[in-house]
């Protein structure tokens, strides 16, 4: 039973109750953690209350993930909870993950009493001083009085603005101490403002400029998914009363539905060659909520070289920090929709006729078919496992998350998104290890859904533990995991740019999956043959437990297309042309030696 | 557009950067509470940013309001980064670059002032000598024995570098430099 809100307010209560009672009061029904000696007394209250449902992983960092995926399939707020000291510092990797995300996620840290704090106490740790540079903001918390007001601050900065990470340090004696709650109507600070309604005449001038295009591109980024599923509604809205094409980030996929007919697939150093072709000769470019990252825009002297630029973000620091562009909009991705869609209509109705050519140019590029690859009747190529899994989950309630390698670039190419929120993948940071307490994240909040992680074995190995975490609490989470017994993405850069030595990327001693998933107590799955691949994954879904399918794939397999570094857009290697000589010189000798 | 990039074997690419880095004054309103200085410094050393000179103040005690002054060095584009990257630290209320704001007013460049304590220390004629310098420098003495002054003096940075360096043979002996405080001219506030 919840109470209503009137009645913590005002009341006094000591600061572990605070703790419990501000996490209902911000809406909060799952956390993610782990306890320890600075956090006793937050999990005494959570012992005696049933409102909010604690998580026990088994590593602070699978807290985090756990958490970063919770947030990212539902747009609430990710929450977990740790001890000071080691606590704190494994949730530093999950930070940073979500900062470069924009993940809105609430870290709640135990420190040690504050007439300890600096003298090296117990499991002491700097976690205000550690975490500052991988967080949208943190706090220490020294008086009890503070307490409520700094725990509903920090729900408002994480998921207000663009969303990010935050760390509340909350020392074991103010947890003990006894003071006034106040609600999460108090005044929020001054400083903090961000600004989400766009500039209407800078949307007056971009709508001109878009209604001038012979060659558009939008290029869309998870700052759409982030402004809510009303914004993917208001762009996939937008494309169609356009008619212009749409291209995403990796981070944006799902904003508009892969099978959607505007749709040229993902850019950058793996995406489409439709998708980079048209981004390098468009003649305006509609960047949302994306931010030019490095991965995207290849060598940056050549990128899209004879476009005018739009860029709406509501970070005012993403504008014109690696690309200068003509026309930046600060604001919501939603909301700057919203007037787009509004001005397109009252005023800009032109002839998608006119957009014919640029349609045709498109098509042959699309034609050269850049995700192709060989088919294989004795291995499972790793592509041909994504595309029957797609075939075989598509119809279903499904989520994806993945770690990062090959297998990640795969599943974003050959899996196919139709809706935001469906998607959990560590972009900006690359966090192998990622996928599988993210799985778990998910499955928490969409219990009867089907989640699966398309894994690496190298990745996987990482964050294994939390296998035990989902066998505990029966989230049937899929790890389906592209077996080539390398780090697969690393053996392809040392293909690429060191002579094919393939230093330590090769896992000699593999565990065997399937005894693992049966020593965890969920269920594990082996699949060697194309062949065998449909039933093994139909077994997959239908087990109500989770499980790790070993797939066996091909081991030298390499990603393409692929954008090699330094060159531009238009210069991608294609699958058909990568022969090994012409994947040993993609990148030249004095590239090399600047390495 | 303007960098200029080689082709590298790496994962990133490596821009040589061609344009000339301009010093500018920028003025930061922040709250004073714990750990905001190091949120701006952190951030200078996190991105790679120069800071020359940096003080820091509480202005407005009941608002609990303190004004960061930075002096810092890069090109227009790392400038305005810096001051964007400013903006988006949750107590930084507001980001003023002094130098552009200058231009913008027709005012030529911000007033800069900095304070120093100079302490010098001699005998004889030398002593005589720093006297004579510090009064031409419009320093004031503010603690002296037979054997020792400290002056105190306020300027532009280069006249305090000047003073400084006169005073070198003269017996030097230490240097406590405030760093610059500045502000625009005119009714305008910041």
């Amino acid at each position: 039973m919840t109470k209503p809100k009137e009645d913590a307010a005002g009341r006094e209560m000591t600061g572990a109750e605070m703790v419990v009672q501000a996490l209902k009061d911000n809406g909060v029904e799952h956390i993610f953690g782990y306890p320890g000696g600075a956090v006793l007394p937050i999990y005494d209250e959570l012992f005696q209350q049933e409102d909010v449902q604690h998580i026990l992983v088994r590593h602070e960092q699978g807290a985090g993930h756990a958490a970063e995926g919770y947030a990212r399939s539902t747009g609430k707020p990710g929450v977990m909870l740790v001890t000071s000291g080691p606590g704190a510092t494994n949730a530093v990797t999950p930070l940073q993950d979500a900062l470069m995300d924009s993940i809105p996620l609430v870290c709640l840290t135990g420190q040690v009493p504050t007439t300890l704090i600096g003298s090296d106490a117990f499991q002491e740790c700097d976690t205000v001083g550690i975490t500052r540079p991988c967080t949208k903001h943190n706090w220490l918390v020294k008086d009890v009085n503070e307490l409520a007001a700094t725990l509903h601050e920090a729900f408002h900065v994480a998921t207000t603005g663009r969303p990010g990470p935050v760390v509340v340090d909350i020392p074991k004696d103010v947890q003990f101490a006894r003071g006034t709650y106040v609600s999460p109507q108090s005044a929020p600070r001054t400083s903090y403002q961000p600004k989400v309604q766009g500039d209407l005449d800078k949307i007056k001038a971009a709508v001109a400029m878009m209604a001038s295009a012979k060659k558009p591109i939008f290029y869309t980024g998870g700052g759409v998914v982030n402004a809510g599923p009303e914004a993917s509604h208001l762009l996939r809205e937008l494309v169609d009363l356009t008619g212009f094409p749409i291209t995403s980030t990796l981070m944006g996929l799902g904003a508009y539905p892969a099978s959607g007919k505007n749709w040229v697939g993902m850019l950058g150093m793996h995406g489409s060659y439709e998708a980079n072709m048209a981004m390098h000769d468009c003649d305006v470019m509609i960047c949302i909520g994306a931010r030019f990252d490095d991965r995207i825009t290849g060598r940056l002297n050549a990128f899209s070289p004879n476009s005018r630029k739009i860029h709406i973000d509501i970070d005012p620091s993403s504008l014109n920090k690696n690309v200068p562009v003509d026309i930046a909009i600060i604001g919501d991705a939603g909301r700057v929709l919203e007037d787009m869609v509004r001005l397109w209509r009252a005023t800009a109705q032109t002839d998608k006729k006119l957009l014919y050519p640029w349609w045709e140019q498109i098509a042959r590029w699309r034609a050269r078919d850049s995700f192709a690859f060989k088919m294989n009747n004795d291995v499972i190529m790793p592509q041909y496992a994504i595309q029957r899994l797609y075939e075989l989950t598509k119809d279903m309630d499904t989520y994806i998350t993945t770690e990062v390698g090959q297998h990640q670039m795969w599943a974003a190419q050959h899996y196919g998104f139709e809706k935001p929120n469906r998607w959990m993948t560590s972009g900006g940071l690359g966090t192998m290890g990622y996928g599988l307490p993210a799985a778990l994240g998910v499955q928490i909040a969409h219990p009867d859904a089907l989640v699966i992680d398309i894994a690496g074995d190298a990745s996987v190995q990482m964050t294994m533990q939390e296998m035990s975490c989902a066998v505990q609490y029966e989230a049937p989470i899929k790890i389906f995991i592209l077996n080539n017994q390398y780090m697969g993405m690393v053996r392809q850069w040392q293909q690429l740019l060191h002579g094919n030595r393939l230093s330590h990327s090769y896992t000699e001693a593999m565990p065997d999956f399937v005894k693992l998933a049966e020593a965890y107590g969920g269920h594990g799955i082996r699949c060697e043959k194309p062949g065998d691949l449909d039933d093994a994954i139909r077994e997959m879904i239908a087990v109500k437990k989770p499980v790790l399918f070993d797939c066996r794939v091909a081991n030298l397999a390499n990603c393409f297309p692929m954008i090699p570094s330094g060159k531009a857009h238009n210069e991608m290697l294609l699958p058909d042309e990568a022969t090994d000589e012409a994947v040993a010189n993609a990148i030249d000798a004095k590239g090399r030696e600047l390495v | 557009m303007n960098a200029q990039l080689q082709p590298t074997g790496s994962a990133y690419f490596i821009a040589k950067e061609t344009e000339k880095p301009e010093r500018h004054t920028l003025s930061v309103l922040v709250d004073n509470e714990p750990g905001v200085l190091a949120r701006v410094i952190g951030l200078f050393s996190g991105r790679g940013y120069n800071i020359e000179s940096l003080t820091v103040s509480e202005t407005e005690h009941e608002r609990h309001l303190s004004r960061i002054t930075i002096v810092t060095s890069g090109t227009r584009h790392v400038l305005e980064q810096i001051k964007n990257q400013l903006e988006r630290i949750v107590p930084v209320h507001r980001v003023v670059d002094l130098t552009v704001r200058a231009g913008e007013l027709s005012n030529g460049s911000p007033l800069e002032r900095e304070l120093a304590l100079v302490k010098v220390t001699g005998k004889g004629d030398d002593r005589v000598e720093a006297l004579r310098l510090a009064d031409a420098f419009r320093a004031k003495v503010i603690d002296a024995n037979v054997e020792h002054f400290i002056f105190e003096i306020t300027g532009k940075g280069s006249k305090i570098d000047q003073f400084i360096a006169i005073m070198k043979p003269l017996g030097l002996s230490e240097v406590c430099r405030t760093g610059v405080a500045a502000m625009n001219r005119g009714p305008q506030g910041m």
